[in-house]
């Protein structure tokens, strides 16, 4: 990946009373698929809204290419924003919609008529230049408001959501088409998103954020594999959370149960927080495991079984292609690899979000 | 089937006080005093009187429809954009004095207006050159501005923050200034409320017949004026049923015009 493309620097902004962002850095690299990540609230549009310059910060700078860009309009800015909802004008034929960055720059009719037959051709929707957008569906219409953007040869697009308002599968096949098309055009994306899973697909770099305070950077694997706090393990897929003690180097208490594990330089004898995620979880023959516990639910998933074990006191969740029925007593083992250390949260945004137990 | 039935007593009331008067409007346009059927209360309108009554209005209301727009769309836009809790207010503001009746504000203008009336007293007062449009074309545009403003005000404000914000964002996005997203995304957009407003001000404004009297003196006369007089003064029903006629006739042929026109800017049916 290249060079810094976006700088934002020490970027705080609030409405009202409400603290939004609280001094946030944060750099994008060219060529990068970047993904803002987290909860309603976190953020996450604030900082696209401030990049693409509709809203401004009250203190810190954004940097694009090495200009300082804080104050500048957004139809200045050489980036383009994919918006949810799509935002298409709906008295312009398609044509025109994507026409209409191209127009305002005054280019000749024979470059504008080429770029739109490029552009509905990337986004497989040709012979669609004189339909009017109502006529489309969700999906077609989002593909349009790509086009739209693309058409621009911006430097970095910013997607907003671009695909909460569609369904399941269409999510998925859309899923794709972007990475394909980030892969052609070669350009920078910024994409905003509160679903964890459309993020570990598409993106170089996961951004998770929390309360106006970014919780991790990273890429897929390691905010899956490694989460830094409580709340980035419980946000991306499901986990087992267990306050814990970090007994020495590689050893760690949960649930008064001594785990071996890989973690070190914590200290000794420090409270931690330990994460086990479902499918690490071995169930074995009761007394070949770690520790013994009883199945207490049963769910079929599809690929695998969810199961919950209580065991020491506490519900495992533990996803299995194996099926163990409830009452079953069991073995719980888990690979020293597999259980990742955190430190304690230091603030409210790096806790879970209590969901369950 | 039930819900037909609760329709019933507005379909009395549109036969009672809709259709019967409106045949009847049409039967003494079209009929002379001995009731044989004739063209020549239609044709009337041609006398130069009337033309000239038919012209004067139709310049009047133009006038005012063009300024009760460009008064309405910088409110709109400004009421659009506001919190909505201060915009109820200031909508309220707004319609507050329509709570009045409509003769009372008129003649309240009259009293303002008035040689001697309060504003030449301050005027007067002031030394400032007395204002002198009492009984001219311009109190009746003032008139008529004045009634129909909120009728323009309201549908143009409506159809403005039905716009969706982000739709404003990607103009400003795909690289257009404030005035090229003003110019080719929000006007057209809030066309439609354009359009009703136009309809809502100049239909009105080309039919009244008390603000002219009330404010443009008995020199004045509008079309409106032509068809009262036919009624109240000279009793000829027949002559002012058939200018009715043709009066209704030029208003649904400029509507029918406005239409053709939206769905030329605008790419779909009104």
């Amino acid at each position: 990946m290249g060079r810094k493309l976006i700088d934002l620097v020490h970027i705080s902004k609030s409405f009202g009373n409400n603290l939004v962002l609280d001094d946030m850095n944060l750099y994008i690299r060219e060529n990068e698929f970047l993904t803002l990540l987290g909860p309603s609230g976190c953020g996450k549009t604030t900082t696209l809204r401030i990049i693409g310059g509709f809203e401004t910060p009250d203190k810190g700078k954004v940097i694009f290419d090495s200009e300082e860009i804080t104050n500048l309009a957004p139809n200045k800015r050489q980036l383009n924003t994919v918006f949810q909802k799509y935002a298409l004008f709906t008295h312009m034929t398609i044509e025109e919609n994507i026409a209409f960055g191209l127009k305002i720059k005054n280019k000749s009719k024979a470059y504008i008529h080429d770029k739109i037959k490029y552009a509905l051709k990337l986004v497989n929707l040709e012979g669609f230049e004189k339909r009017m957008p109502d006529s489309l569906s969700g999906g077609q219409q989002q593909r349009i408001a790509i086009a739209r953007a693309i058409v621009n040869e911006p430097k970095v697009l910013l997607l907003d959501e671009p695909l909460g308002a569609l369904d399941l599968k269409l999510r998925q096949d859309m899923q794709y088409e972007l990475i394909r098309l980030k892969n052609e055009l070669g350009i920078t994306f910024v994409y905003v998103t509160h679903d964890q899973e459309e993020a570990l697909t598409m993106s170089d770099t996961i951004v998770v954020m929390n309360q106006g305070y970014i919780q991790q950077i990273g890429s897929p694997e390691d905010i899956y594999n490694e989460p830094e706090n409580a709340f980035v393990a419980d946000f991306i897929g499901d986990s087992n959370i267990f306050p814990a003690i970090m007994v020495r180097d590689k050893l760690v208490k949960i649930l008064d149960t001594p785990f071996p594990c890989v973690d070190k330089g914590f200290g000794e004898n420090k409270p931690v927080d330990a994460v086990i995620r479902p499918e690490d979880v071995t169930l074995t023959e009761p007394e070949a495991g770690i520790l013994d516990g009883v199945v207490t639910h049963l769910i079929f998933k599809g690929v695998h079984y969810e199961m919950e074990v209580l065991a020491n006191g506490f519900e495992w969740l533990v996803h299995s292609t194996k099926m163990y029925p409830v009452g079953t007593k069991v073995g719980l083992f888990v690979d020293p690899f597999n259980i990742q250390i955190m430190n304690k949260p230091e603030s409210e945004d790096e806790e879970a979000t209590v969901i369950d137990e | 089937m039930n819900k037909k039935l609760l329709a019933f007593p507005y379909i009395v009331w549109a036969a009672v006080f809709i259709l019967i008067p409106l045949f009847m409007v049409a039967y003494y346009g079209l009929t002379d005093k001995n009731g044989s059927f004739t063209l020549a209360n239609l044709a009337s309108i041609t006398t130069k009187e009337h033309l000239k009554a038919l012209w004067l209005s139709v310049l009047l209301s133009l006038m005012s429809t063009l300024i009760c727009l460009l008064l309405a769309y910088p409110l709109a836009m400004i009421l659009a954009h506001m919190k909505v809790t201060k915009t109820s207010f200031i909508v309220l503001i707004f319609i507050l004095p329509m709570w009045m009746n409509f003769l009372l504000r008129t003649l309240a203008w009259q009293t303002l207006l008035e040689k001697t009336g309060v504003l030449n007293n301050i005027l007067h007062f002031f030394h400032l050159p007395a204002l002198e449009i009492i009984n001219t074309p311009y109190a009746i545009i003032l008139g008529m501005v004045y009634n129909f403003l909120p009728f323009m005000v309201l549908p143009i404000y409506n159809s403005l923050i039905k716009i969706d914000p982000n739709v404003i964002h990607a103009a400003r996005d795909l690289g257009a200034n404030s005035v090229q997203t003003f110019l080719k995304i929000t006007m057209p957009l809030s066309a439609p409320g354009m359009i009703s407003g136009i309809t809502m001000v100049f239909v009105p404004a080309l039919t009244t017949f008390v603000i002219s009297n009330l404010l443009g003196g008995s020199k004045i006369l509008l079309i409106g004026n032509v068809i009262e007089q036919e009624f109240t003064q000279a009793g000829n029903w027949h002559l002012g049923s058939g200018l009715s006629l043709v009066l209704m006739l030029f208003i649904i042929f400029n509507m029918v015009i406005t239409a053709l026109f939206d769905l030329e800017g605008e790419g779909n049916a009104l």
